[in-house]
């Protein structure tokens, strides 16, 4: 008989200390139980962030909920240019969650932080009655230590300044969506880019210090950031679809599915800008890390349509970019 | 020859036959996703001044007739009913709120990508009723019948589809001997001329000398179509022309018809914009009928209504551009919808201001 969650692990008492004894205490490596973590001494600004996870279903190709909950916010640490070293990892159990799925979250959200050179140092367990969640929610928050001064940041970015992506766009929400339908042979048709990006981005600023900002593309999509840039910037970002690196099988989905490939999002792709005179220090270094090969220079920063995304299409037209608007999708991430 | 050059040769041919036609040429594309295809793909900015591209009653969500959406928000806030619905239909406004609305004040409204997963849902709530939203023209209508058929042969008591299906055709005919529309050839929708067959247009060429061009989705093909209707109109041909061969044929699947003539019959429908169009509908054959949400909720369709200001009716119809609406990006956004064409992701309204609205054509 499968082993599921009941109310009772939750509850704080012998279940619970068995369930975190037995099975999630000894994946982590936590410090003694205590009701918080203490960290060693640092030298240097830190960065905080949290973010939830609740994407549906649990696991998909490329990646699941485990993987996600670590790689998101270890990018959101990295994007600032940070270098991501704790997290904590709090879940909401849905009763009857089996255990073998949770443990097989566990594990890959371990692999992920190994990956990632980042440890779990403190955790949360709550249950909740069945139809009360989607089998689990994780919450991350992560601790990253400045080894460089932060990104100078939106404000800093002039007209010439040129945008890169470290590779294929849209993989991941594709996946997920993908895997939701009915159609088999579509559910493991795309994998996710789910990982996290701290080495590749690492690498980036090591080559080219004077980058300007970072962002990883997520909800949202390539569409969503680019639509800051040029908002925040003031400037106009001219896009060139050519040049947006998308894997013809997920090219081909979207458009199944009706969607603009540039607002589909992506878990382990970052988007720089940097001065023009920094790409060709920047290109080689991304492309160089094995997360990177796809890299492309995909736009630029304008003087004039401010505040605008241009795209100059494959067909030779032109067309705005904005930002989507809201979920008329399921949840992806 | 590269995308660009060949995008190039085609919009050189098109300034070419506007020249010989020697007056402003618009055409008409049916379909939604052609809609966004083209505005997806910057067409706008490469066709030369004189050549309109008009948006079509070819988006499912917006063809909808305002009762049908009143009397299906109404069915979805009742208690015991599971709405199951295309994503596309949430956030539609009737006089009780959207469906979205409804759903986050407690109403069972389901999305689903495929009719079947309305059947699963009606298998596994053997108490509920579930109704299936069905919407949409010949291309979504097969799914329906195959979800009505499957229903029969496991003897479903629960579910029932809500049937506002229409056909492309008779919207054509209507908008052909509307005086106030100014087409000079259709862009014949894709998706829907997979099913029904490129043969079907023959009318609207012989009868109302009108160009009908069956193109693909990829913007050079909606650009290729775009100049073969050009051309016919300079030469003052009208021609069917099937530039879509890999996937349209000229007789349609026949498995897809036979299907829908084994379970739906021909019905008025009633259209936003154009009103009761006769024999414009699908609605279940007697043997069928039980599955009927309107006849086993006793529905009587509320009376139509205009959403005040809104011009979805003449967007789909050729007669304004979403920006010439007075709501368009003030008071309609996608954010906060008005009508039906800033709601759905075909609706010209939205792929307009997704897309257009910058016209940063420069």
């Amino acid at each position: 008989m499968t082993e599921r969650i009941v109310m009772a692990h939750g509850g704080g008492g012998e279940l619970t200390d068995l369930l975190i004894r037995e099975r999630i205490r000894p994946r982590f490596d936590l410090p003694d139980l205590d009701d918080a973590a203490v960290l060693p001494e640092v030298s240097g600004r830190l960065a905080v962030t949290t973010d939830g996870y609740v994407v549906s279903p649990l696991e998909f190709p490329g990646g699941d909920i485990g993987r996600l909950a670590v790689c998101g916010t270890v990018n959101d640490l990295a994007v600032c240019g940070a270098e991501p070293r704790w997290l904590t990892l709090s879940l909401v159990l849905e009763e009857g969650l089996p255990l073998e799925v949770l443990e097989r979250m566990l594990d890959s959200a371990r692999a992920a932080a190994e990956e990632a050179g980042v440890a779990i140092v403190a955790g949360d367990t709550k249950v909740v009655p069945r139809g009360q969640a989607d089998g689990m929610y994780v919450t991350t928050a992560g601790v990253g230590v400045f080894l460089r001064d932060p990104l100078p940041g939106v404000n800093s970015i002039e007209a010439g300044d040129v945008l890169l992506v470290s590779g294929t766009i849209a993989d991941h929400g594709i996946s997920v969506m993908l895997s939701r339908t009915d159609q088999p042979r579509l559910r493991s048709a795309i994998r996710s880019d789910v990982a996290p990006l701290a080495g590749l981005i690492g690498g980036l600023l090591e080559a080219a210090p004077l980058t300007r900002f970072l962002r990883d593309p997520t909800r949202g999509g390539l569409a969503g950031v680019a639509a800051d840039l040029a908002r925040d910037s003031g400037l106009g970002l001219l896009l060139e679809e050519s040049a947006i690196p998308v894997r013809p099988g997920t090219q081909w989905a979207a458009e199944l599915l009706g969607l603009d490939v540039l607002t589909v999002a992506n878990e382990g792709k970052v988007m720089a800008v940097v001065p023009e005179t920094d790409v060709e220090d920047a290109l080689p270094a991304l492309r160089n890390h094995r997360q990177g090969g796809k890299a492309a220079v995909i736009g630029r920063f304008v003087d004039r349509d401010p505040g605008l995304v241009v795209l100059r299409t494959k067909a030779g037209g032109r067309r705005m970019v904005g930002k989507p608007y809201g979920e008329e999708l399921p949840r992806i991430c | 020859m590269s995308r660009a050059a060949t995008m190039a040769a085609f919009v050189a041919d098109l300034a070419g036959h506007l020249d010989r036609a020697g007056r402003p040429l618009n055409f008409m594309e049916v379909c939604g996703t052609h809609t966004v295809s083209a505005c997806r793909g910057g067409i706008h900015s490469l066709v030369p001044k004189g050549v309109r591209l008009l948006s079509g009653p070819g988006c499912p969500v917006c063809v909808t007739a305002q009762c049908y959406i009143d009397a299906l928000i109404d069915l979805g806030r009742r208690d015991g009913v599971i709405l199951a619905t295309y994503g596309d239909l949430v956030r539609v406004t009737g006089s009780g709120g959207s469906l979205e609305r409804a759903r986050s004040e407690g109403a069972a409204v389901e999305i689903v990508s495929s009719s079947l997963e309305a059947v699963d849902l009606a298998v596994h709530n053997p108490a509920r009723e579930v109704v299936f939203a069905a919407i949409g023209f010949e291309t979504t209508a097969p799914a329906t019948a195959v979800a009505v058929e499957m229903a029969a042969t496991l003897d479903l008591r629960n579910f029932s589809a809500m049937c506002c299906h229409k056909l492309v055709l008779p919207a054509m005919r209507a908008l052909l001997v509307d005086p106030d529309v100014k087409i000079d050839g259709f862009l014949c929708p894709g998706h829907v001329s997979v099913i029904i067959g490129a043969d079907a247009y023959r009318e609207v060429v012989d009868h109302h000398g009108r160009p009908c061009v069956v193109a693909g989705f990829d913007p050079l093909m909606i650009m290729e179509g775009i100049v073969a209707l050009a051309a016919q109109a300079a030469g003052g041909r009208a021609e069917l022309v099937n530039l879509y061969p890999s996937v349209v044929s000229a007789g349609g699947n026949p498995a897809a018809l036979e299907l829908l003539d084994r379970v739906f019959e021909p019905a008025d429908s009633i259209w936003r914009a154009l009103g009761t169009i006769p024999a414009s509908g699908l609605e279940l054959r007697p043997e069928y009928r039980r599955f009927d949400a309107f006849s086993r909720f006793g529905l009587t369709l509320p009376e139509e209504r205009d959403i005040s200001g809104c011009r979805c009716g003449e967007v789909i119809t050729g007669k304004a551009e979403p920006a010439e609406c007075g709501l368009f990006g003030k008071s309609c956004t996608p954010v906060e919808p008005v009508g039906p064409c800033m709601v759905s992701s075909e609706g010209a309204c939205r792929a307009w201001y997704r897309y257009r609205r910058a016209e940063v054509v420069s």
